[in-house]
């Protein structure tokens, strides 16, 4: 990894680091005082300003977002951030414990600080935050781009078809963006919007199926400041596989490597001073874009959820890393001269909710499109006694509710959950709304099926996510984390190799092993197959709460990690 | 709340790796096979690196029909061309994807298609210039049941 000595030693990024920003040892979150003014403040520098939001979720309205305690880095990416969590995060940063940003950035003593800080997040800080700096810094000096995973996952939504989303968003003016989720809506809604969106959906890795022609828009030239700036989009390149390819059946995507060099060398060659990667990789496959293809200066990353305060360099590369759910927007200022950057500096900008003023337009238009559906988001389900998550490589807390509520709602003997990164948490003593269990489940294809597998299958899948997650090559990563269990306890060792990471397969009722010639009823839900059956999850896990009232978290786990 | 629902594709393909993993007795290629199929072809010279390059996902998107290019590196004048290039594929029940001859004629030695893989596997390329001396390459393909993302 770049350390932050590195950093510093290339004289670039001092500045990035504590002058401009005061954010890590800033007196005034050190005396836990948040202000508006504490959020924004920010020494410009150079000629242009990028902001970047990534993997919103459709989360209109500030959410508790617990970050995870466990993110592991497999191959080269070991111990190297990322994948770095809790109290060694805050040295490597030097973010006092207790502070904003601990609260922010970790999940270490998540529940009372919360308390604290309040919830993170909504549109309407998040416009009042743009809107400042866009005034401070000048309008043609900046540009926000949208990573993506934008238009989904919250329930107004799924109902509107991204309708809310899309007019939220619009008011902010993005200058581009790109996608992953979105491709969920099915293609012709996608391009419904897309037809009718201010800004450009930019995706270089989108082909059609037959001929291989370009989907999307590969990139687009703006200028600020007088910088002629390339932004090339970058799609989630495996969205045909993690997602149901039914809904776009006739786009085809990849990672498309050598197309994306070819998109970096045009762009100069029609004189582009910044070269701008907008995109939905994930944090690993970027860091390893960045190694292998030349002349990006900066990477936008998003898709792993990671919050970074300091961007990572590669080479000439800069990565910066913007958290999910509304949570924050990165500034970076830049000096751009003679097609180099000269200079930067950056800070990753927390949405407080409570500090911040909400953009009343925005607030307006956000209550408007919620107003319909406000009695529904509202209804509680049931109480929790304990802090609910989901956010983590293995299960959450809040996974436990789902898989759970699948074994005794739909009489299952295991259940599987998927490992989405997206899903806020709830504080011990809160009640859960239907909004709550929505922000986790909001999806297009919600089915929970009932079906019988054999153990091996089990066992073949876990060892397939496990790859998905655990391959040393980020090239052969699918992204999200690994799948939830219910009924089943394993170990995982992830430094392991494909067919060899699952071991100790465990049927909990019995306390025997799995056997794999033996049929086990499964329950689970968001399969990517045409024709899946049941009723939607948050139907499921709706019943099952209201059944049970109060939810009393767990402290130990049914997955063992080995080979740490 | 109780019927047992059809088994999804998903679980289908889950069903698939299971039993091709279950089954030792179902006749694979392995590196071994691909290898004889070169000695067949090309007897004791070994190929050299570079010149050769293939095109295919590092994860299929569907496996049944998953792209390739395959392009090399040659002015295809009649004294230095590509002759052929053999495309081989180390997981499947046969080795042997696809064959392209070509002829200074063609202007450059490249082409395309698709091909089934049954599981995750090598692609190997191998061309043979006129001269007689081969340039071979691989890259890994991955045929996964998806997992669930960001």
């Amino acid at each position: 990894m770049v350390s932050r000595r590195e950093l510093m030693q290339a004289g670039l990024a001092a500045s990035a680091l504590l002058a401009g920003s005061g954010l890590s040892a800033g007196r005034a979150f050190a005396q836990q005082k948040l202000t508006q003014g504490d959020i924004l403040r920010f020494e410009p520098l150079g000629n242009v300003t990028l902001l970047h939001v990534a993997d919103i979720h459709a989360q209109l309205v500030p959410t508790w977002f617990r970050e995870p305690s466990i993110n592991l880095g497999v191959g080269e990416a070991k111990g190297r951030v990322p994948h770095i969590t809790g109290k060694d995060f805050l040295d490597l940063y030097q973010i006092p414990a207790g502070s904003p940003m601990a609260y922010a950035l970790t999940a270490e003593d998540f529940a009372s600080l919360a308390k604290n800080y309040g919830r993170m997040g909504g549109l309407d800080r998040l416009a009042t935050i743009i809107k400042a700096i866009r005034a401070e810094r000048g309008e043609n000096r900046c540009l926000l781009l949208d990573c993506g995973d934008t238009w989904t996952n919250s329930w107004t939504s799924l109902q509107t078809k991204a309708q809310d989303i899309v007019e939220c968003m619009n008011l902010l003016k993005p200058d581009a963006m790109t996608a992953h989720w979105e491709f969920t809506l099915g293609a012709e809604r996608v391009e419904e919007i897309t037809r009718s969106l201010p800004y450009p959906l930019l995706a270089q890795n989108i082909r059609d199926t037959e001929f291989e022609d370009k989907v999307f828009e590969p990139r687009r030239m703006f200028e600020r400041g007088g910088v002629r700036i390339a932004v090339i989009g970058q799609a989630y390149p495996y969205t045909a596989i993690a997602n149901p390819r039914r809904m776009f059946p006739k786009w085809a995507f990849g990672l498309r490597e050598d197309e994306l060099q070819k998109q970096v060398e045009e762009a100069r060659g029609e004189g582009a001073d910044l070269v701008v990667l907008l995109s939905h990789n994930g944090f690993d496959i970027d860091h390893k874009v960045a190694g292998r293809v030349r002349g990006i200066d900066v990477i936008l990353t998003s898709h792993t959820h990671d919050a970074l305060p300091e961007p990572v360099r590669v080479g000439q590369t800069l990565l910066i890393a913007t958290g999910a759910c509304g949570k924050f927007i990165s500034r970076l200022d830049l000096d751009v001269r003679a097609k180099r950057v000269q200079g930067f500096r950056h800070r990753l900008i927390p949405i407080f909710s409570d500090a911040i003023e909400p953009d009343a337009e925005m607030a307006a238009l956000i209550a408007r499109h919620r107003a319909p559906y406000e009695k529904d988001l509202k209804r509680i389900l049931g109480r929790t006694e304990g802090l609910l998550y989901r956010r983590g490589n293995f299960q959450g807390s809040l996974d436990d509710v789902f898989t759970d509520a699948m074994l005794e709602v739909r009489d299952a003997e295991i259940s599987l959950s998927p490992g989405m990164r997206w899903g806020g948490s709830l504080l011990p003593g809160q009640d859960i709304t239907f909004e709550d269990i929505t922000n986790a489940s909001a999806m297009t294809y919600p089915q929970c099926y009932r079906t019988t597998m054999k153990g091996a299958m089990l066992k073949a899948i876990l060892e397939d996510i496990g790859d998905n997650i655990f391959n040393p090559d980020p090239y052969y990563q699918g992204g999200g984390d690994m799948v939830r269990v219910g009924g089943m306890g394993f170990s995982v060792n992830p430094f392991g190799t494909v067919g060899n990471r699952i071991s100790n397969m465990t049927f909990l009722k019995t306390g025997a092993p799995i056997d794999a010639n033996r049929d086990y009823v499964v329950a689970g839900w968001a399969s990517i197959n045409e024709g899946t059956q049941g009723p939607p999850i948050w139907e499921v896990v709706g019943q099952y709460l209201t059944a049970r009232k109060t939810i009393t978290p767990r402290n130990e786990s049914a997955v063992k990690v080995v080979g740490l | 709340m109780t019927s047992l629902t059809t088994v999804s594709r998903r679980d289908a393909l889950c069903l698939t790796a299971a039993a091709l993993a279950l089954a030792p007795g179902l006749a694979r290629a392995d590196a071994a096979a691909v290898e004889a199929e070169l000695r067949k072809l090309y007897g004791d010279r070994k190929p050299g690196s570079g010149k050769i390059r293939i095109d295919v996902p590092q994860i299929a998107e569907n496996g049944l029909v998953v792209p390739i290019s395959v392009e090399v590196e040659s002015p295809m004048t009649e004294k230095d061309h590509v002759k052929t290039v053999h495309v081989f594929a180390d997981g499947n029940p046969l080795p042997g994807i696809a064959s392209f001859r070509f002829t200074p004629a063609c202007g450059k030695a490249a082409a395309s298609a698709r091909m089934r893989l049954a599981q995750t596997q090598n692609i190997v390329a191998i061309a043979e210039m006129a001269d007689g001396s081969l340039f071979s390459t691989m890259s890994e393909v991955k045929v996964t049941i998806g997992g669930c993302g960001g």
